[in-house]
């Protein structure tokens, strides 16, 4: 066996075979980990995970609709700099002052390796991904401004996060390797309860347990509730000292979970039409 | 082994090549499959399946490929599984010269090692260090102390086997050629969107900024421009009613999918019965016509059609003229000619059928086809429409 450290996830953070496979697959292969997965799944934990355990420093670039794949290398100020030359109060010959690293180009410009969080880049223009795809595949990108290459001295852990809604290129899919999130078994549910909530109290925890996946088997549910609605909701539920739930129209704090007004009158609905639960 | 498995996948339609084929066996060098099958699993899993609709035909092709390596399934006698149901209590640990004991025998070996022990075996056994059972250092059975490969047999615990993982096909709800809800739908129709700079100024122009302050000699001149709008104009048709009925769930989600969608500029919605005449209606119930000519004068080339229909009637009502209800005093004209019509007015332009395509042959689906490209009405289809309306955009 290599000597590469293996991922194995952490005190709070509980992985299964398959997405250590996966993180170990991207970490051997130096390949961007692409993981998808529904909403409150924790996919932008793991490479907070990732990074404990790995002990590496993580740098997050959190993408948005505007987005750009330049951003994320470097950023020249040219208007600064305008303004600048104009007061002659700096050496405005010197490019380098203006020149910002993104959060890709800090990860190739660091010493040590570390972990690049590319969070949610199904929210950046369809073109997005493609636009990283060259950089992400040599680790280096070129800045015109200063005729120099930047090249990443330690390959990063690229660790890229997307919604299951959106389709992603397939030369940039095939780039990466790939994992999916399944939403937790009840099991499952319950370590991480338990990581999250210590102290539970076992009894609560059945049964907030199994209102929840009663919950989720709601067809008509427009977002169906999560698992860091789950916690959350247990954080409410004990701060209030609430001792034993069961699912009813007067769930405590059902906001918590339900999001959606037409989903909370979806619920009421379904319970007043005789407690049949799967519609 | 492999390579059957790699063939396989392509087959149902998973783009695996040479790079995925390189990739694992890289990982496999690694010792990432740490010498199981259910490793062997979660690795080719993560490097062959780039979305999770192939996690579906993924689990198939392994289990087509690799149920013939599970000897345990085959050769497993009832009793022997009851034994190693109710396991014995592990008690110790190993010691270290138990540990080194422990050779690491290759799948092959293990393989027939085990098929050997289960002919010999006659008895239930725990504890121990050669036989089937539990909580032993075998490398057969379960509950076990020895961490290195073997072979599990049965027994109740928290990873699933990757062929029971693969049987149990969690993923068939992920494939995407099954017909498919309206977020599905909305996502697909996402794609369709465009962008054009038009409207109130409000972003930074920086290329217009440097160049108006070069010409204004030094002196700073800010550009705005306007933002990226969405410039997508969208016209759907549907087919309503008769032998469209089959499939009112599916149009209705498809409908309120392209109603949501907020990314196109102008969405005009209408319907049809069988085949575009003279009319198409602004409402499921036929009222409120609106005359096709005078439609295609409103609405430019450049819109984009889409038409959803199973394009399935009587010949007549396609090829003769006046095959439906005629209107006065209006020019008669063939339902395809109608259709041709359209066709060639809009410079993109679809048809979702959701009939499967294996019904396309042999009937009016073929002459629709000849004037429209028709994609099947699946969440793939769809795809597939949405890149063809961009297409030599």
């Amino acid at each position: 066996m290599s000597d590469f450290a293996r991922f194995r996830g952490t005190t709070t953070y509980l992985t299964s075979d398959a997405l250590e496979a996966a993180v170990n697959c991207a970490l051997v292969l130096e390949r961007p980990l692409l993981v998808r997965g529904e909403p409150g799944t924790g996919k932008t934990l793991l490479a907070e995970a990732a990074s404990e355990a790995l002990d590496l420093p993580l740098i997050r670039w959190n993408v948005k609709s505007t987005t750009r794949a330049q951003d994320g290398l470097y950023v020249y100020d040219t208007v600064q700099r305008l303004y600048d030359s104009r007061f002659q109060d700096k050496d405005v010959g010197d490019i380098r002052q203006y020149i910002k690293l993104g959060p890709m180009g800090e990860a190739f410009a660091s010493e040590r390796r570390v972990v690049l969080l590319i969070d949610e880049i199904d929210k950046a223009d369809v073109e997005f991904p493609n636009d990283l795809l060259n950089e992400l595949d040599r680790m280096r990108f070129f800045i015109d401004e200063l005729q120099e290459e930047v090249v990443a001295r330690q390959r990063p852990v690229v660790i890229i996060t997307s919604n299951a809604e959106k389709e992603l290129p397939d030369a940039f899919l095939r780039r990466c390797v790939f994992h999916f999130i399944d939403f937790p078994t009840p099991e499952l549910m319950a370590g991480i309860l338990r990581v999250h909530h210590p102290d539970l109290d076992e009894r609560l925890a059945e049964q907030a347990i199994e209102a929840f996946y009663e919950l989720r088997t709601m067809k008509r549910l427009r977002k169906r509730p999560s698992t860091s609605e789950l916690v959350d909701w247990i954080a409410v539920l004990r701060a209030a000292g609430v001792a034993d739930v069961k699912l009813s129209a007067a769930l405590p704090f059902l906001g918590t979970l339900l999001k959606k007004e037409q989903d909370l009158v979806a619920f009421a609905d379904q319970l007043a039409g005789g407690g049949r639960w799967r519609s | 082994m492999f390579l059957p498995f790699l063939y396989e996948l392509r087959a149902r339609g998973v783009p695996v090549g040479t790079t995925e084929a390189v990739q694992l066996a890289r990982a496999l060098e690694a010792g990432l499959h740490q010498q199981s099958l259910d490793g062997f699993y979660h690795v080719a899993r993560a490097l062959f399946v780039h979305r999770e609709g192939h996690l579906d035909d993924f689990d198939q092709a392994f289990l087509k490929v690799f149920r013939g390596v599970e000897v345990a399934s085959k050769e497993l006698k009832d009793d022997l599984l009851q034994w190693l149901r109710d396991a014995a209590q592990i008690e110790g640990e190993l010691t270290e010269e138990e540990r080194a004991l422990l050779e690491n025998l290759d799948p092959e070996e293990l393989e027939r090692l085990f098929e050997e022990r289960l002919r010999e075996q006659k008895e239930r056994h725990d504890g121990g260090n050669k036989w089937i059972g539990t909580a032993g250092t075998s490398p057969f059975g379960h509950s076990g102390k020895a961490k290195r490969a073997g072979i599990r047999v049965g027994g109740p615990g928290g990873g699933r086997s990757a062929i029971r993982t693969a049987d149990a096909r969690l993923y068939a709800g992920y494939r995407q050629d099954l017909t498919l809800d309206v977020r599905q739908m909305q996502i697909a129709l996402r794609k369709l969107r465009t962008y054009a700079r038009a409207g109130g100024d409000e972003e930074l122009d920086l290329d217009g900024t440097i160049a108006a302050t070069a010409k204004n000699a030094g002196e700073l001149e800010v550009v705005v421009r306007p933002p990226r709008r969405p410039n997508t104009r969208v016209i759907l048709m549907m087919d309503v009613g008769g032998s469209m009925d089959p499939f009112a769930l599916l149009c209705s989600r498809l409908f309120s999918a392209a109603k949501k969608s907020t990314h196109f500029k102008e969405l005009r919605t209408y319907y049809f019965h069988n085949c575009v005449y003279g009319r198409v209606y602004e409402t499921e119930r036929f009222t409120d016509p609106i005359r096709v000519n005078d439609l295609l004068h409103e609405c430019g080339p450049h819109y984009k059609l889409i038409c959803v229909g199973d394009a399935l009637m009587a010949p007549y009502e396609l090829l003769s003229a006046g095959g439906a209800i005629s209107h006065d005093g209006e020019e008669r004209a063939e339902g395809i000619t109608w259709l041709m019509r359209l066709r060639n007015h809009f410079r993109k332009s679809v048809w979702l059928n959701p009939e499967p395509p294996r019904y396309w042959e042999g009937n009016t689906i073929e002459h629709v086809r000849s004037v429209f490209d028709m994609f099947p009405l699946t969440l793939e289809g769809l795809g597939e429409a949405m890149a063809h309306l961009l297409r030599g955009r």
